[in-house]
């Protein structure tokens, strides 16, 4: 087993009296490929939510690269290659696919805050943009307003830009949230092709999808980490199955 | 409508030709508009306040009705620096526009980490603070007597100030030209870009790691200093400064005129802030009310059928030009 990129040790969050995250404890090895599951409300977004800084945790540490991060703002945590895409997309409708990958990298490259001479930075932004978008699969897009892509190349473009950054590690919130299940394979083939140094949390109810991503499946139930194994261990669980109300989960 | 023309300006580029058209206009007038030159003035000192607005409000999405408080503090600041300081009218532009920048960068760090309502009612207080204290302040500001007996000194040391205003044209003209060239620059900018961003959605540009409030302010701080210029051109070129700069009524006109003329396409201040004078000067003359009657329903109409503005409209007939002179020459 390779070093720990991100450790997450005894993280707690309430909620008034409601404890939707205890005591949880995770380590995300480089390239590790994580699924997270676990019934609705168990407090998977939470818990991401939580480790980008969108919230802040009442206690427990977490860690990127050995560097304490919990107390740092969401944006310093993106510097610092912890990287999320959302569940609703979250994408500048007005602008090209392209422009918005471009944004990314040029706020990564530490361009954003050139005001008047600029030219030569901005270009290399957007074509650097351009090959994201053929990695993920959408380089057609490109020169398309957002607002005007079909919804699973939206899905991609959150990906894209996500993978812009340079991240350590990628928190992937149900990035198969929304889209037809005949469309289901294009992000399974994405995903299949993001970068193998890269270590990723897929987080997703799509069980079909995680089963063939994940090399490794954390379940979390009621904010509680309550099992972690292989795939081929946890579908026959009977504690899973019986957290998932007995239904077969693949 | 088409995509091209719901596109914010800065995706259609234009001819460098359509870029000339209101320059030319403005010099044109220079040289036929005797007698009218004072009204000019008014003119492009509206439209580079209307252009600071456009900044703030129309590309970072800072909802402000306090835009007067950088307007007035320009103004006083140029016409107090004229009678104690130095009559060098461009030592005092500069400092009065530095004035207004490093006003904007203070209020807007306490303010900008708030949106909505209650930055409407922040900025909105932070103007009525100034007004106040110019009103209280008559050891210095000269209350609601108005601040009198500003006399810049000849441009450059050779141009003096006429009184038919010529010289005041071309002065206000060539600092809105290098107010718009930075605006234009700025706007297509990674920085004005991710402030576009901001606006759209200052979710999706946490999650690419943009500081958002160090933006906003940046982008806030800037729009000052350009009111603050539009402010001190106003108080050198009129010579005087009264106490309504500070008023609500002051951001509530700018308002108008960019909504008026079009948000995020920097021309669109040059309409509005040019329609909205004509206006109050033709109609006015006719009828002291008439004005406000024929703005409100220019108002209304603009607003609920067209999107942009009037420069929204201009930008769609030449979408339309365009698609015509394509299919045109495929045929």
């Amino acid at each position: 087993m390779s070093a720990s990129v991100l450790t997450v040790r005894g993280l707690c969050k309430n909620f008034g009296a409601l404890a939707v995250t205890q005591n949880v404890d995770l380590d995300i090895a480089a390239g590790a490929r994580i699924g997270l599951i676990g019934p609705n409300g168990a407090g998977k977004t939470t818990l991401v939510n939580l480790l980008t800084g969108m919230l802040t945790s009442d206690r427990g540490e977490i860690a990127l690269d050995g560097a304490r991060i919990e107390r740092l703002s969401p944006e310093h945590r993106v510097r610092r290659g912890l990287v999320r895409t959302h569940q609703i997309n979250t994408l500048l409708m007005e602008l090209t696919a392209r422009d918005n990958v471009a944004i990314a990298v040029a706020e990564r490259r530490k361009f954003a805050w050139r005001l008047l001479r600029y030219g030569p930075q901005w270009r290399a932004c957007v074509e650097e943009a351009q090959t994201y978008l053929e990695e993920i699969g959408i380089a057609h897009a490109g020169g398309r307003r957002v607002s005007l892509l079909p919804y699973g190349e939206q899905r991609l473009l959150e990906i894209a830009i996500a993978l812009s950054l340079k991240p350590r590690v990628m928190l992937l919130d149900e990035p198969g949230a929304g889209i037809p299940s005949t469309e289901a394979h294009l992000i399974h083939e994405a995903l299949e092709r993001l970068p193998s140094e890269v270590s990723i949390m897929l987080i997703e109810h799509d069980m079909d999808l995680v089963f063939r991503f994940a090399k490794d499946i954390v379940v979390l139930v009621l904010g509680a980490v309550l099992t972690r194994d292989v795939p081929a261990r946890i579908s026959v669980d009977p504690r899973v199955r019986s957290v998932y109300l007995g239904r077969s989960v693949v | 409508m088409s995509e091209i023309a719901r596109a914010p300006a800065s995706l259609s580029p234009p001819s460098p030709l359509w870029h000339a058209l209101p320059w030319a206009l403005a010099l044109g007038f220079f040289f036929v508009g005797d007698g009218y030159h004072s009204l000019g003035v008014n003119i492009l000192v509206m439209i580079l306040f209307t252009l600071s607005l456009d900044l703030a409000l129309g590309y970072a999405g800072i909802i402000t009705l306090g835009h007067a408080a950088f307007f007035g503090l320009g103004a006083y600041a140029a016409g107090l620096f004229n009678i104690h300081v130095d009559n060098d009218p461009l030592l005092g532009l500069a400092f009065a526009s530095l004035l207004a920048a490093a006003f904007g960068l203070l209020t807007g760090m306490l303010i900008l980490h708030t949106k909505g309502e209650t930055l409407l009612m922040l900025t909105l207080a932070i103007s009525e603070i100034l007004y106040e204290a110019a009103n209280h302040m008559r050891w210095l500001t000269r209350g609601d007597d108005g601040l009198d007996g500003i006399r810049p000194g000849p441009l450059l040391g050779l141009f003096r100030f006429d009184l038919w205003g010529k010289t005041s044209f071309l002065y206000v003209l060539a600092v809105l030209f290098v107010c718009f060239v930075i605006s234009w620059r700025v706007v297509r900018s990674p920085f004005g870009r991710s402030l576009d961003g901001i606006r759209q959605n200052s979710r999706r540009m946490r999650a690419i790691g943009t500081p958002v409030w160090w933006r906003l302010v940046a982008m806030y701080a800037l729009s000052a200093g350009m009111a603050g210029a539009a402010g001190a051109l106003s108080a050198q070129t009129a010579r005087l400064v009264g106490l309504s700069v500070f008023q609500l009524l002051t951001s509530g006109i700018v308002a108008v005129m960019l909504v008026l003329g079009g948000e995020r396409r920097l021309y669109g201040a040059f309409i509005g802030a040019t329609i909205y004078v004509l206006v109050q000067d033709i109609a006015g003359a006719i009828n002291p009310f008439y004005w406000m009657f024929v703005i409100g329903v220019l108002l209304i109409v603009i607003v609920l059928f067209f999107e942009g503005g009037l420069m929204g409209v201009i930008d769609a007939a030449r979408a339309k030009l365009v698609r015509k002179k394509a299919s045109g020459e495929a045929k």
